[in-house]
């Protein structure tokens, strides 16, 4: 039994873990959107609304990247370079957009800036729309991701302990320094795993958006709601085509990924 | 240093601040010279409200020679009827079920005595409850008794988190009810029955429908007639739709959301929207979308599509209207839930 | 330098800077954007009695969906540890082709929306879909049972864990590993010696993300589950199901036992966490 076998054996299990729970259901979508023939499968997915769908989806996944982006560096860097009480409930707290269900987060901003909210009646009188627009998809998309840079981020700069960093505050270097030269090329790989993370979970996001959509076509509905919408209206096969719009952005996103991860590598080594 | 920690943390959080108003700034729609409405309708009503809105939009400029736009906004009734109280500055709805109207009429949006508003109790189109079966109908179900009976398997949506659903019950109640005499507890014990034989309880009609058709669960989908009807087109030769002798008429509400039309003033484009639901055009076009059309005159021209010999029950007379169905059967703890609970 | 480990030189007191900015710039967010927001679910409760909000979470139906929800989320999130680590661990240590493939394809359950898995995954493990036809033959059903409703919860839990546990393994030199082999340790010992304690933090944040994620789905996991009262109902269809009956109060009643339950476990989770990699580094 040599380390070659152990080896194998490993590999083939991954592989068929992922095959079995991720490549067929992918298989799956592709198939069913195929079904009715390549001509229909392009008339779904260059429709006007998806069109509106898609570009609603992308304006909302930037926004959410450049948000959970910065969060993700400071509260990382607060939670692990510095000791104060309450560490452990501030770690929690941030990890709570993950375990709420969705349908919870997206009611949270209705019960806020809805008409039955406490900041509805501030939001008339400065004639702003905040759910059933565009800013309460981007709030929505924003809370339910919020936690994946940082949660990449906190353990791996845990292991990493602060040591370095404490060796160079003590030969006075500035927090953006140290940062930089020290701390950043550590998590580097950490923190783009973590947008890579929440890009793809905002693309994909519906439940909570769903609640504070509203579903108006050509306005506040995103991809997946597009699709859940299709779905609903007895189109199985032109929500799936759509659906499968989704898995190559997310598949681009990746390969994306790959290839700055690959470039990035190199100059280091 | 000091000084400044507490000076970047103030100018860190205010930064923040400004970021999230400036986007909130970016406000709601408004077009100039045209008027704009807002149609929240459920979900498999978008092709029939797609052609709509193209016979409206084209009536309207030959009306008033104005242009109107109309966005649409679909998804579970039930869902949309919450949106619309929440905030969703819908113009009109058009909703499966008067309850979820009445709900918006209840949260303040829409004036009271709506339902006599428009024609048919403001329902311009109706449908009725069906069973869909496999190519053949190999088990030979044919009415309510058919598929109550043990080993026959049955797909319906949950009536607690679907709205359509609960017409699926209360047809089964009342075929119960007439067989029965009126005896309270056999029609509980015909739906215990009919619900022991539920192997899958769908939260949404479409659920069930793909349930069936796709994942090939259960002998019978008990469905809305147009949407039975969608599935056959989907499938064409698969199913075959088999209408009992005794259903319940489902009659889709439509009203105006008068507060959120006064607000954007466009109450007279929004009654007309609906009003003009009732030509004959638009009749003729809700027949070809798989509803039922209101006026008994287009209506014979689809005796083909549609069987017409199916006696229909209707909810204010069998069942005191839906507050007192929605109280008596679906409420937590009422006759739903019983039936669960006994079992 | 990544290998300098003394066990000696913690300092007592903070040295590092940018303690201010970092947190002002992380409370700021977390409560504009969490805290704020949650703290509208109580208010809703603010004309519910006690025992009005107790009845309601304590329904028996509810009780039943509590079990399904935890059960099977606890179920997926143990099967997602054992195959989170050993996918990060294959996609981290061994070179073969396919493998960046392999790491490509674990984000896919983020990338599908919900519904869309959901509808994927019920065909799948249905008697019509491939694998679903395989276990009928046995006579096992999945689709529609709690084994379909664990199905979906692994299926959204997995990037969870392997994301967790991959960037720290990326950081675990593989020096120690070579080092220990040399002295003569066995691959288990080295394994359980060596690596285990440096994953064991993020194998637990893994294992609650993907255990707290699990409970609160609804979208994928709604189409799998057959939804018959008392058997194979969850947690969020009972919300929506109050929700459909505008039921506000109802429906925040069980949100707010989701959201308490989840937070002791993520934060029992996370003390855990923290003893664990102060231990492993060596004090």
């Amino acid at each position: 039994m040599g380390s070659k076998a152990i080896k194998i054996a490993l590999i083939l299990l991954s592989a068929s873990f992922v095959t079995i729970m991720l490549i067929l259901p992918l298989v799956t979508v592709l198939t069913y959107s195929m079904r009715q023939g390549w001509r229909i499968f392009v008339s779904y997915i260059t429709d006007y609304y998806t069109i509106k769908a898609l570009n609603l989806t992308l304006l909302a996944a930037a926004v959410t990247l450049a948000v959970n982006t910065v969060f993700g560096i400071f509260s990382a860097w607060s939670i692990t370079k510095f000791r104060f009480r309450g560490k452990q409930a501030l770690t929690t707290l941030i990890d709570i957009p993950f375990s709420i269900s969705p349908i919870i987060a997206g009611l949270v901003f209705i019960l806020i800036f809805g008409r039955i909210g406490w900041a509805y009646p501030l939001m008339e009188a400065w004639n702003v729309k905040i759910v059933f627009a565009v800013p309460g998809i981007v709030l929505a998309t924003v809370f339910v991701t919020f936690p994946f840079v940082s949660r990449e981020l906190i353990p791996l700069m845990q292991s990493q302990g602060s040591e370095e960093e404490e060796a160079a505050a003590l030969m006075g270097a500035s927090g953006f320094l140290i940062f930089r030269k020290i701390t950043f090329p550590h998590i580097k790989w950490g923190l783009l795993y973590g947008v890579i993370l929440c890009a793809a979970r905002a693309l994909g996001e519906f439940g909570a958006v769903s609640v504070v959509s509203g579903h108006l076509r050509g306005k506040t509905n995103t991809l997946p709601l597009h699709v859940e919408v299709l779905f609903n209206e007895f189109k199985l096969t032109a929500s799936f085509a759509v659906a499968s719009i989704l898995v190559v952005i997310a598949i681009i996103v990746l390969i994306l990924r790959n290839i700055v991860e690959y470039r990035l590598k190199r100059e280091d080594g | 240093m000091k000084r400044s920690i507490l000076s970047k943390t103030i100018a860190g959080a205010l930064l923040l601040t400004g970021v999230f108003t400036a986007f909130a700034g970016f406000a709601s729609d408004n077009a100039a010279g045209k008027i704009s409405i807002t149609n929240v309708s459920y979900d498999p009503t978008r092709e029939l409200y797609e052609q709509y809105n193209k016979l409206f939009r084209a009536y309207w400029l030959r009306e008033k020679g104005q242009e109107v736009e109309i966005t649409q906004s679909h998804g579970g009734s039930g869902k949309q009827a919450r949106g619309v109280i929440e905030g969703n500055e819908a113009d009109v709805v058009t909703l499966a079920l008067e309850g979820d109207v009445d709900e918006i009429r209840k949260a303040g949006l829409i004036d009271a005595g709506w339902v006599k508003e428009f024609d048919k109790n403001s329902a311009p189109y109706t449908s009725t409850i069906v069973f869909l079966v496999r190519k053949g109908n190999p088990r030979n179900l044919k009415d309510w008794d058919d598929i109550i009976k043990p080993g026959v398997e049955i797909i319906t949506p949950d009536p607690k988190s679907s709205g359509g659903a609960r017409w699926n019950f209360l047809a089964a109640w009342a075929f119960s009810d007439r067989k029965n005499g009126g005896n309270e507890e056999k029609n509980k014990e015909f739906l215990k029955a009919l619900f022991a034989n539920v192997t899958v309880l769908d939260s949404g009609a479409r659920g069930s429908t793909t349930t069936f058709v796709e994942n090939g669960q259960g002998d019978v989908l008990l469905a809305w007639e147009n949407e039975a009807f969608l599935s056959q087109k989907e499938h064409p030769g698969d199913f075959e739709i088999v209408t009992p002798s005794l259903s319940i008429l489902a009659q889709p509400s439509v009203a105006v959301v008068d507060v959120y039309a006064r607000k954007h003033g466009t109450e007279e484009a929004a009654k007309a929207y609906l009003r003009y639901l009732y030509s004959d055009e638009a009749q003729r076009l809700e027949g070809r979308n798989y509803y039922r059309p209101s006026n008994p005159n287009i209506l014979r021209e689809f005796k083909d599509a549609f069987n017409l010999d199916v006696k229909l029950v209707n909810i204010d007379d069998e069942f005191g209207g839906w507050d007192a169905a929605q109280a008596k059967f679906f409420a937590d703890g009422a006759i739903f839930d019983e039936i669960y609970r006994r079992r | 330098m990544s290998g300098l480990k003394t066990p000696s030189g913690r300092l007592k007191r903070d040295v590092i800077p940018g303690f201010g900015l970092s947190m002002g710039v992380t409370l700021t967010m977390l409560s504009l954007i969490v805290l704020i927001p949650l703290a509208s679910v109580p208010l809703v409760l603010k004309d519910y009695s006690l025992s009005e909000f107790w009845r309601v979470v304590t329904d028996r139906q509810t009780i039943a969906t509590y079990k399904v929800s935890f059960s099977c989320a606890a179920a997926a999130a143990v099967i997602n540890v054992f195959f989170g680590v050993l996918l990060a661990w294959v996609l981290t240590r061994y070179k073969f082709p396919g493998r960046r493939i392999l790491d490509g394809l674990i984000e896919l359950p983020f990338a599908l929306p919900t519904a869309v898995a959901g509808v994927a995954l019920t065909t799948l493990y249905s008697e019509r879909g491939w694998i679903g036809y395989l276990f009928s033959k046995i006579g096992v059903k999945i689709s529609y049972t709690t084994t379909g409703i664990t199905i979906a919860m692994i299926f959204i839990g997995i990037p969870f864990v392997v994301r967790s546990i991959q960037p720290v393994l990326e950081n675990l030199d593989p020096q120690y590993e070579e080092a220990a082999a040399t002295l003569g340790a066995s691959r288990a010992r080295i394994f359980t010696s060596v690596v285990v304690p440096e994953i064991l933090p993020a194998a637990l944040t893994g294992f609650a993300l993907a255990f707290a994620r699990a409970i609160g789905e609804y979208g994928s996991v709604v189409f799998i589950a057959g939804n018959i009262p008392y058997r194979t109902q969850i947690t969020p269809l009972m919300i929506m199901n109050k929700l459909e009956q505008f039921n506000y109060p109802a429906a925040a009643s069980i949100a707010l036992v989701m959201i308490v339950f989840s937070f002791l476990v993520l934060f029992g989770v996370n003390i855990l966490q923290s003893k664990i990699s102060e231990i492993s580094r060596g004090s």
